[in-house]
């Protein structure tokens, strides 16, 4: 049985991820066509988080699953941990927010009425009964800001928290005084709607970074998940990788990836490292050579024993050096905090300065007191903590339908800036796989194409996949052929109309190529080679228009690198071990710079934590995808300057919502001082300074154009 | 004020049973898949045609 799923008598539970679904259509289909096996007792597919929960006979695995949806068109992975729920940063937010919005509406009909002119015992009765709604509901839905807030007083630090708790608390407090001596004005529905306000901001906020965890969560699927293990006796059997150990033998496939470190027990082929190293000349292993989990089997099929599985690959070595400097990065403070550490004093010492002031000028301690009091609730930092969450949200959400997912919220905020960005060569800067080569695809006769397309569809190898993927762009149609075999290592052979047909490799070619053999005709060759990313040069024209100086920080062997630098005309650095890479962003960082490190692969993992920001493309290892700040989807590396662009129209917005709440506490603080300020215009303060800052949050929805 | 000593009452139960059944649902999953149950609709049922 394996970990992800969970025993029913003789019905199992497993969840997998289907990030290929996305609207009604493809949910009858993944369901219904899963309902279709006799096995399955039920499919349900979660649209939202894009996780498929099947409940199913225990004879089929997980494995077959997975392949059952590729048959229905729908790539999946086997989801490892279902046991840890995903984590929700929305749901304990909702609570409060639904409790504010219902105390603060409650208690603002009851209060238009006493603004209107209710007196003497029904405005005593209408105060009571919002003291009633209102106390219990700002204990309840306050909760997240005064446990934020005492959490950062007991550090000594202060954040927005605390004047926003200081601020509700008091208004409170007083409120009950003025209620219990018959008093004119009660303050309760100025404090609800403060924290139901903030709150909505708040729940926008976590819920853009949900939905951006989830499509990130989605992605990772690069390391293998597992391997099938033979058996005393010669049987097979497919076993997830957290339950390989020491010794087992496993069989790997040509185009599988390895789940675990190992030497090589039978048979010779050759691997790609790339995600591991960066390098793109696969590396030939024979008989008792070593190779390493996440590495790519090229060639054939070989046996594998394994002498590190689960926490002791060479991957897992990787992911702790990450672990140091990602808890550096943590120590990042948010703008909304830093502008709090000067607006919290500021506003404390005017309440005190107020109270002290009206003493000395001879009013009673409960006048004073109240002033005091009415200059707190007017600065309490509504707008001010709207300025920053909505403003984030509105951009991350742009950014989102442009394909680039912000994992994390502090991640525009660094993004805007840096002046600083190292690339990764491989699978960053080029696609990270081989493609072939446009001019000798065009120059194929069409019989060629039709026949290297009908036997590269029938292989698993990445050659004849990226090969298949491209005739079949240009909408080539398959010849029918007869008889087609895959020989491991060698290429495929079919018959077309009797006659032998073979797409091979070349003997003695030092570069990735195919041959294409057709009856009484001469050998053709296509060659094999990683390309730019499209818009590569125009992407790097426009970080360099904006400020931001590009260079290469890659893997990969010298003259591969130097290749790369040429096309670009940027400087480069090659053979760089994930601790060199690290040690480069520390040197930059040391002379003052911010610094975006872009890149995919494992050996990058520790520079993505390492950097000030980091970016990884979709197509990225788990290990760099889990590392970046930001993920972008599509193929293009325009997503890196439109980000940087979105990022830092989103500081300037930011600015502005500060500025145009700070002005409006600017406005009404005189008339607090003055002891002018009344309920019914500290609630036509605050509204109308939020409003304002959605409003030009808004402006934001365009950003990532 | 007779009027309002039934009228408050009534509102403040009508609110209070908006806030509980909102609550109900929360806990009840009904927030889990907005976007599944949003599309849902639009599958057909499969089985018989009357």
């Amino acid at each position: 049985m394996s970990a992800a799923a969970e025993r029913q008598g003789q019905l199992e539970t497993s969840v997998l991820a289907v990030p290929g679904a996305h609207c009604a259509g493809c949910m009858s289909k993944i369901e219904r066509g899963l309902g279709q096996l006799p096995q399955v007792a039920s499919a349900r597919l979660n649209l939202t988080s894009r996780m498929l929960t099947v409940v199913h006979d225990a004879a089929l695995d997980d494995r077959q699953l997975v392949e059952e949806l590729e048959r229905i068109g729908f790539a999946a992975k086997r989801q490892p941990r279902v046991v840890d729920k995903t984590f929700s940063a929305v749901k304990p937010l909702l609570g409060p927010l639904a409790v504010a919005g219902f105390a603060g509406m409650n208690v603002m009909l009851l209060s238009v009425s006493v603004w209107s002119g209710a007196e003497g015992s029904t405005r005593d009765l209408f105060h009571w009964i919002s003291a009633l709604i209102g106390v219990p509901a700002v204990a309840y839905a306050g909760q997240p800001f005064f446990r934020s807030a005492w959490s950062a007083l007991k550090h000594g630090r202060t954040n927005m928290d605390v004047p926003i708790s200081i601020g509700v608390t008091i208004a409170c407090l007083l409120s009950l005084y003025e209620t219990a001596t018959h008093g004119e004005h009660a303050w309760f529905d100025g404090a609800l709607m403060l924290l139901a306000f903030l709150l909505a901001g708040r729940v926008l906020d976590a819920m853009m970074r949900d939905r951006a965890r989830g499509a990130v969560d989605a992605l990772l699927s690069q390391a293998a998940q597992g391997a099938l293990v033979v058996r005393e006796g010669g049987t097979l059997e497919w076993l997830p990788s957290e339950a390989l150990e020491p010794g087992m033998v496993m069989r790997v496939a040509a185009g599988e990836r390895l789940a675990a470190d190992g030497k090589i027990a039978a048979g010779a082929s050759r691997f790609d490292q790339a995600l591991l190293t960066g390098e793109t000349t696969p590396v030939a292993a024979g008989q008792g050579g070593m190779v390493l989990a996440g590495t790519l089997n090229l060639d054939r099929p070989v046996d594998v024993t394994v002498s590190h599985a689960g926490r002791d690959t060479t991957l897992a070595e990787i992911a702790r050096l990450m672990e140091a400097s990602t808890q550096n990065r943590s120590k990042y403070v948010r703008l909304a905090d830093r502008a709090a550490r000067w607006y919290a004093p500021a506003v404390h010492t005017l309440a005190a300065t107020a109270v002290v002031g009206w003493l000395i000028a001879g009013a009673t301690l409960y006048q004073a007191l109240v002033i005091g009091v009415a200059v707190l609730i007017i600065t309490c930092p509504c707008a001010l903590g709207l300025a920053v969450p909505v403003a984030q949200v509105v951009a991350s959400g742009s950014l989102l339908r442009a394909g680039i997912m912000v994992k994390d919220g502090s991640a525009l905020e660094r993004l805007a800036t840096i002046d600083r960005a190292l690339l990764d060569k491989t699978g960053t800067l080029t696609l990270g796989r081989p493609q072939p080569d446009p001019a000798a695809l065009d120059a194929l006769p069409p019989e060629a194409a039709a026949v290297a397309l009908a036997l590269a569809s029938h292989s698993r190898h990445p050659v004849s996949r990226a090969l298949c993927e491209e005739l079949a762009r240009r909408g080539v149609r398959p010849a029918p052929l007869t008889q087609v075999v895959e020989e491991p290592g060698q290429g495929m052979r079919g018959l077309l109309d009797g006659q032998r047909v073979a797409l091979r490799r070349p003997e003695g070619a030092s570069s990735t190529a195919v041959a294409i053999e057709l009856p009484g005709e001469p050998l053709r060759l296509v060659a094999f080679a990683d390309r730019l990313r499209d818009d590569a040069a125009q992407a790097l024209s426009s970080l360099q228009a904006q400020g931001v100086t590009c260079s290469i920080l890659s893997g990969d062997a010298a003259p591969a690198v130097a290749e790369v630098a040429r096309q670009t005309g940027l400087t480069g650095q090659a053979s760089a071990t994930p601790a060199d890479k690290q040690h480069a962003i520390a040197l930059l960082q040391g002379a003052g710079h911010k610094v975006l490190m872009v890149g995919d692969g494992l050996n990058d993992g520790p520079a993505l934590a390492a950097a000030d920001v980091s970016m990884a493309p979709g197509s990225a290892s788990d290990v760099g995808m889990q590392a970046a700040d930001l993920v972008f989807v599509q193929g293009s590396l325009t997503a890196i300057p439109k980000a940087l662009h979105a990022a830092r129209f989103t500081m300037r917005v930011v600015r502005q919502n500060f500025a145009l709440a700070i002005g409006y506490n600017a406005l009404a603080v005189p008339l607090a001082l003055a002891g002018m300020v009344t309920p019914l215009i500290a609630a036509a303060a605050m509204s109308s300074s939020s409003l304002l800052v959605v409003v030009n949050s808004l402006r934001l929805v365009r950003a990532a154009r | 004020m007779n009027g309002v000593l039934i009228l408050l009452p009534i509102a403040l139960g009508l609110g209070l049973l908006g806030l509980a059944s909102f609550f109900w649902a929360m806990r009840n999953g009904q927030f889990e898949d907005p976007d599944g149950a949003a599309s849902r609709i639009l599958i057909d049922e499969e089985g018989p045609t009357p």
